[in-house]
């Protein structure tokens, strides 16, 4: 076995205060993204050797079912808020999507959504896969959703959050720019990798929606609220230095009837504040290596 | 170290689903549902009458089963509680609003609780078959020909007890089999209510109908999972109304349907009724409601979808 330091060596410790000055475009304080888990899960996945897909014997009807339910109702419920006060999705897909369900891909594309890989199905799970294993799923990412969007992904986000020791270092050698697998900071971080450079974006698990409802079991209207407290503390700090906030999202979750609006009223919150720039994550990754050169 | 070769092919990697059970559509770009009389939010309410064996068997623990070692009195009577008190508060509930509702329940209730039954019948009510009793758990682990017994079993029990043959099933926890789908066809039913990946009814492939009976909505979900106050189970569920009145406002009067699965141990406690009540008075009283069974639904959608052919 591959040794396994304690330290995975992922960035040098870099204290909140005292860091240099980040403006974002139009002198705005905080970057806001909203981040779509755009999702296919198997109803008979293979086994894994070192996690269980589903908590039932396969078909495990529940689960598979509110998953689906992104893709037959709650998507375009959940885009067409989005899009009515002026957030772009940066989308966190998986790829096999594009084959089977592709008028939700081409939905969240007409709507000049991002896209990033998020794996091939969110029931393959990279843990314990060789480098030619994860460097062919890395390439059926770049490949499936250039022929899919006509765009070059940039991004990725571990397949259900599975890792392996040596993936952030493919994701600089494929020219990838950013993960969304980190979860250390507010502000955009240089990861070290060996060739290249990584940016880590603040994708956040303590405001995903999955955690606000199934981990902290948020009703959708406290769940709104903990959203505007999010924004307002990264709006104000971010006077010192631009912060980044992200909205990771599940149609299944947030489009359900009885949290789609008041999901709305945080949206409208944060889009008519005035400090808010409601951008893609490329972008922002951009602006921050822009001005940092990569020591930010 | 590697994963196994098989583990990076994808054979059901193709257009539409990996299963064969239904095809994918997508509810924003059907022909409109209309309901009667103007309404706009079918309200389905469906309780779960339960009896739970104080010894578990069957291929899953159902949800609310024995916790303890045998005899677990503890939670035998407190989920008997809702079949001899709890229930009884809902129909009244029930008939103070003037509304209609599924009962999805085992045939054990049928045979030992003649006396709720009736008044379930009586109060011009469905009733859906929930399987034998709460051991008649239905998983993978069933042979097709158990699971066949299984359901004929309900079915004809539920039929002697109460007088009624249902036309709907709800599997229990939502679990079914690769079978279940072919099964409930072959032993006559008419709709299931397991699948909650859409907000209407739709057609399998095998020609069942699916009465997509939200579980996140649920009493069990969001009181007994998330413990929640009654209170903000009935503010979500108002919440839940008037998004799904406005989109339907939105979309020409396009229906829109709101499942309500409530459980009499759950929301039929003296502290929590209340809410029940409160919420049903506010609904019952939109003009955009139409609260009605299961059954009345399918009824509703399925002239609708021959004449849209």
């Amino acid at each position: 076995m591959e040794p396994r330091p304690h330290d995975p060596g992922l960035y040098d410790y870099h204290p909140y205060r005292g860091r240099p000055k980040i403006t974002w475009p139009g002198g705005k304080s905080v970057a806001v993204w909203v981040a779509p888990n755009l999702e296919y899960y198997e109803i008979d996945p293979p086994a894994h050797p070192a996690r269980k897909a589903w908590p039932s014997l396969h078909p495990s009807v529940v689960g598979y079912a509110h998953r689906d339910h992104s893709n037959r109702v709650s998507h375009w419920r959940m885009a067409e808020v989005m899009s009515k006060h002026g957030f772009p999705g940066s989308v966190s897909l998986s790829v096999a999507l594009c084959q089977h369900h592709p008028e939700v891909v081409e939905d969240a594309n007409q709507r000049g959504w991002e896209f990033f890989s998020h794996g091939i199905y969110n029931t393959r799970y990279a843990y314990e896969m060789d480098e030619a294993q994860e460097r062919a799923i890395i390439e059926d990412s770049i490949h499936t959703v250039q022929e899919a969007t006509g765009q070059r992904i940039r991004g990725w986000l571990a397949p259900a959050l599975t890792h392996t020791p040596r993936t952030l270092d493919l994701l600089s050698q494929y020219d990838f720019t950013y993960t969304c697998d980190l979860y250390h900071d507010d502000q955009v971080q240089e990861v070290k990798v060996k060739q290249g450079r990584l940016a880590s974006i603040p994708y956040s698990l303590e405001v995903n929606d999955h955690y606000g409802f199934f981990v902290y079991n948020m009703s959708g209207r406290e769940y709104a609220d903990a959203l505007i407290r999010q924004y307002e503390r990264l709006a104000a700090e971010g006077e010192n230095s631009g912060t980044v906030m992200c909205i990771p999202l599940h149609a299944y979750l947030i489009g359900q009837p009885h949290r789609i609006g008041p999901f709305e009223e945080a949206l409208r919150h944060i889009a008519a504040d005035g400090r808010a720039w409601i951008a893609r994550a490329g972008e922002i990754v951009d602006h921050w290596r822009g001005q940092t050169g990569g020591q930010g | 170290m590697a994963l196994d070769p098989s583990y990076l092919e994808y054979p059901h990697r193709q257009r539409g689903y990996d299963h064969d059970f239904f095809e994918w559509s997508c509810l924003h770009t059907r022909p409109p549902v209309k309901w009667p009389d103007g309404t706009s939010v079918a309200v389905w309410l469906c309780v779960s009458l339960e009896w739970f064996p104080i010894v578990p068997a069957g291929p899953f623990k159902a949800p609310g089963h024995m916790q303890t070692a045998y005899p677990d009195y503890r939670h035998y009577t407190a989920r008997d509680y809702g079949n001899r008190v709890g229930v009884w508060r809902m129909l009244d509930a029930f008939a103070a609003a003037g509304v209609k509702a599924s009962f999805a329940t085992n045939a054990a209730i049928a045979e030992r609780y003649p006396e709720l039954v009736a008044a379930v019948i009586e109060g011009g009510h469905e009733i859906i078959a929930h399987s034998t009793d709460m051991n008649g758990t239905i998983d993978s682990s069933l042979t097709r020909e158990a699971e066949s017994a299984l359901i004929g079993e309900a079915m004809a029990r539920i039929e002697a007890a109460s007088g009624v043959r249902p036309t709907g099933w709800l599997s229990i926890a939502r679990q079914q089999s690769w079978h279940t789908a072919d099964l409930l066809k072959e032993h006559g039913l008419t709709y299931t209510c397991d699948w909650v990946n859409d907000e209407l009814p739709y057609a399998l492939k095998n020609g069942l109908i699916n009465l997509p009976l939200n579980h996140e909505l649920s009493d069990r979900q969001i009181i007994t999972v998330q413990q929640k106050s009654a209170d903000s189970w009935a503010e979500s569920l108002c919440d839940a109304f008037d998004w799904l009145a406005a989109e339907a406002a939105a979309q020409g009067g396009a229906g829109r349907m709101l499942p309500v699965h409530l459980t009499p141990y759950i929301m039929g406690l003296p502290y929590r009724i209340s809410a029940l009540e409160g919420w049903l008075r506010g609904i019952s009283q939109r003009p955009e409601s139409w609260f009605a069974t299961g059954e009345e639904i399918i009824a509703h959608w399925h002239k609708q979808e021959q004449q849209d052919g």
